[in-house]
């Protein structure tokens, strides 16, 4: 019996111990704490000695792999006014007073679990058939995305559920097959697999194989951590988004930021599809931005051009997107001349939906650059990059624009090891050399 | 502050406070709790095999008619299954399974809900949608996958659905409708919370033992019970999971014991009684509403008859005398019969009338059903979102073109 109970007793302990740490706040302070630049050894209070980090520690020689900035990147809304300059926002948001809201214009400082945390309190307050539950989320969650919610909308529709994936999926289909809207929750999206069935099998194919019968399991949105967390090893780092995309039937969302978070969540939820929303975990509380406080959704199934630019497109989604932010930062720097016009410019697209996806928009911008370049943490092989370079290379009015080949800057084909994950993950510096790599073509 | 769940120990208690098993108490003896130290679980029955009632206090609670209808729904089930075994040997349809043996499990059980309730089923409970009043057009539009199929012909044969009998389209992954029957159960609760004047309903699941092995219906029972969800499991232990038998597919007592251990109210009734399925799956109803509602097992102990579908050859693995045993020996069907016979309702006559004009209605549904267009060809693309996606719409207009271009080579005449 032992060599079998093994596993479950390492999944289990390693579990408790990112929770723990989660809960303490010092999964990701740990991260910035293992920064070699000043800001970040100071803040690192609470521990006598410095955190020796496992992997996320830059060379103090980096001149591009260096700890991403979220106080200053352009990615994230740093003040009201940059936030409520979104035009995908409604103008009750924008402009405030419209249509009666009482917080229109107003905007509050947010990281990304607060953010979660908004648009499904959002979401329990508008409609009582919204449910929320899977493994600890009563007290608050391990990440504490569902914080104060059971205790504002009360147990029976804010719970804890016995420690089964099988089950809390099969459980939602149920309650979304009986008109219930459920969101729940894997704890960490490496922990999918035994719903996997119930996704795949049950949840995807409800509407299809129902027919004029009409039922369909569309309220359900299943939410579930994501990606490299700094020490998450092989079972708290996954990127199962690719899997996902390959099963009709569900739609796949990952967002950037917290005001990307809220209204992609809104949206999934209020969405009469099945959804996989994804939240990349090491953004919970390292993105904090300026995010409108009365509820708005944004559009499923649409990318979003972050960076206009004409001689690369590159193409990415959820938090790779501040690699890539920097990556193009010193490329444009340092190609400067290299371009079209005398210039050299990088388009930077962030999908959000990874599946059903926009094509237009990718397509559009590659058409205009000529060059394309997509990054993903997820294995390179069959992942999202694959089919957005198929989709470019298929397209005739984009083939023959091409000017080099597509190329993916994704995880390696390897599991995801511990103490080597900053080798295993797509970096600025393998970003940039890829933009460097398909100007030079 | 303290929290809800939190327990505190009393000096000198003989029992011990440990949060996992609060009333256990303690013992300096070191004893193994065995299996087989415990009786296996009674099996409740109401009539035996010669339609004689020997449970004493049972008085009918349906009227002779009610009785005769539920008979009927049998008999149309079995007669169903045989023309229709036939029509797969024929190639007229692609694939069949019958529920011989286990007509009485499925229809006395159904007859215990009201319409409101809503069930889930694995794919052996044709009785169920008999029982409810699944029309002869839908069984048959189903089985030639024809335009009335609700599913619009993606499902294979016997995998009906009808939202207007609250009965869930099968699908064919085993134990899958297990957690489901627990979240639709979980939504009926909230829903009459929500607004109090809703009738109360329950949910009802229906699986085979094979299917218990699943990690869903582990999943199922464990999280009904500590959500209080309002749902009765029905395992039809039929003895068989394809070639498996029931020996190889656990060593504990039957389905029926593993209730207990989930906390959850458990009977074992013999299937091939249609009152003592009837007379549990009413009182397991009522439970299932008590307390804010709870979760109930019904174990109904049955034999398969037929072969498991028709891509089975069951001689392969059992002995042809042992299936005609059972058939002559005890069979729902003849066991109601006899009871009605001694009663005075039913006799040669009946019987064959009923025969006659079921299977007339049968080959009637049948020819027509033959006969009926497929479902049009964008029904493929449709209905796997809400609305077609870009891609599916290109997708669509592909393969419009390319049927266009080779129109030789596909009958499309086949569909509407």
């Amino acid at each position: 019996m032992l060599p079998t109970h093994t596993p479950r007793v390492l999944r289990t302990a390693s579990r408790q111990s990112l929770k723990t740490a989660a809960s303490k706040s010092q999964v990701f302070a740990r991260s910035s704490r293992a920064s070699p630049r000043p800001q970040s050894q100071s803040r690192s209070h609470s521990y006598s000695q410095p955190y020796r980090a496992y992997s996320s520690a830059a060379a103090p020689t980096a001149r591009l792999n260096i700890p991403i900035d979220y106080a200053t990147t352009p990615l994230l809304a740093h003040t009201a006014r940059t936030a409520l300059n979104n035009p995908e926002l409604p103008p009750s948001i924008t402009r405030g007073g419209g249509g009666g809201s009482s917080g229109g214009g107003l905007t509050k400082r947010m990281n990304l679990y607060q953010a979660i945390n908004d648009a499904m309190s959002t979401a329990l307050a508008e409609d009582e058939s919204v449910l929320l539950f899977g493994e600890d989320v009563a007290f608050g969650g391990v990440f504490r995305c569902s914080m104060n919610l059971k205790d504002t909308y009360g147990g029976d529709r804010v719970f804890n559920t016995p420690l089964s994936e099988q089950g809390i999926m099969g459980f939602a289909i149920g309650l979304a097959a009986e008109g219930m809207r459920p969101i729940a929750e894997i704890q960490f999206a490496d922990y999918v697999y035994p719903a996997f069935d119930q996704l795949v099998n049950e949840a995807a194919r409800f509407r299809y194989r129902d027919g004029t019968n009409k039922r369909h399991v569309g309220g359900l949105t299943t939410r579930m951590p994501c990606g490299a967390v700094g020490h998450g090893a092989m079972y708290h780092s996954q990127s199962p988004e690719a899997l996902f995309t390959h099963i009709p039937g569900l739609r796949v969302v990952i967002p950037r930021s917290p005001i990307q978070a809220k209204g992609l969540l809104l949206a999934s939820i209020r969405c009469n599809d099945p959804v996989v929303f994804l939240e990349p975990k090491v953004l919970y509380r390292a993105a904090v931005e300026q995010v409108p406080v009365d509820a708005y959704e944004l559009p499923l199934s649409k990318a979003e051009v972050l960076k206009s630019g004409a001689d690369i497109t590159i193409v990415s989604y959820g938090q790779p997107l501040y690699l890539c932010m920097n990556a193009i930062r010193q490329a444009e720097q340092d190609l400067k001349g290299a371009g079209k016009n005398g210039h050299f410019s990088v388009e930077l697209i962030d999908l959000r939906t990874i599946y059903p996806w926009d094509k237009e928009t990718v397509l559009a911008s590659v058409r205009k650059t000529g060059r394309c370049i997509v990054v993903h943490e997820s294995m390179v092989n069959a992942g999202v990059g694959a089919e957005v370079a198929a989709t470019i290379q298929e397209d005739a009015e984009t083939f023959v624009r091409l000017e080099a080949p597509v190329q993916r800057v994704a995880g390696w084909s390897t599991h995801m090891p511990l103490s080597f994950e900053k080798f295993v993950l797509p970096d600025v510096a393998r970003i940039y050399d890829a933009i460097k790599t398909t100007m030079n073509y | 502050r303290r929290y809800g769940g939190s327990l505190s120990q009393k000096p000198d208690s003989n029992f011990v406070s440990f949060p996992g098993a609060v009333k256990s108490v303690f013992t300096n003896t070191l004893k193994f709790e065995m299996p087989s130290e415990y009786p296996a679980m009674p099996t409740y029955r109401v009539i035996d095999q010669h339609g004689v009632a020997i449970d004493p206090t049972f008085e009918p609670d349906l009227s002779d008619d009610e009785v005769i209808k539920l008979y009927r729904d049998m008999l149309t089930v079995s007669i169903m299954d045989i023309i229709m075994f036939d029509a797969q040997r024929q190639g007229r349809i692609s694939f069949y399974m019958v529920s011989s043996g286990e007509e009485a499990a499925c229809v006395g059980s159904a007859s215990a809900l009201t319409p409101g309730d809503v069930v889930f089923c694995q794919y052996r409970e044709q009785g169920v949608f008999q029982q409810r009043g699944f029309s002869m057009k839908e069984f048959m539009g189903q089985l030639f996958a024809n335009k009335n199929d609700a599913g619009m012909g993606r499902n294979m044969p016997v995998h009906y659905g009808s939202t207007r009998l609250n009965i869930h389209s099968i699908s064919s992954p085993l134990g899958t409708q297990l957690p489901h029957a627990a979240g639709a159960a979980y939504a009926l609760k909230i829903q009459r919370m929500q607004n109090p004047t809703a009738d109360p309903r329950i949910a009802v699941v229906y699986f085979g033992e094979g299917a218990a092995s699943e990690g869903d219906f582990h999943a199922a029972l464990n999280i009904a019970a500590t959500r209080s969800c309002p749902v009765v499991f029905v395992c039809r232990n039929n003895g068989y999971s394809i070639s498996t038998p029931a020996l190889e597919q656990y060593r504990g007592d039957g389905i029926a014991s593993r209730g207990l251990g989930y906390g959850i109210d458990t009977v074992r009734v013999d299937g091939n009684d249609l009152w003592a399925v009837r007379g549990a799956m009413t009182k397991a109803r009522e439970m299932a509403l008590q307390d804010g509602g709870k979760p109930v097992l019904l174990e109904c102990l049955s034999y398969r008859v037929g072969h498991h579908s028709t891509s089975d050859d069951s001689f392969a693995y059992r002995a042809k005398v042992e299936v005609e045993d059972w058939k002559r020996r005890d069979n729902p069907i003849s066991r109601l019969r006899k009871w009605m016979e001694a009663k005075g309702t039913w006799d040669d006559g009946k019987e064959k009338e009923a025969r006659d004009s079921i299977r007339r209605q049968i080959l009637k549904a049948f020819n027509e059903a033959e006969r009926e267009k497929k479902p049009p060809i964008r029904a493929l693309f449709e209905d796997v979102y809400e609305e077609l996606t870009p891609d599916l719409h290109a997708q669509m207009k592909q393969l419009k073109s390319h049927l266009d271009k080779y129109p030789d080579e596909y009958d499309h005449t086949a569909h509407s």
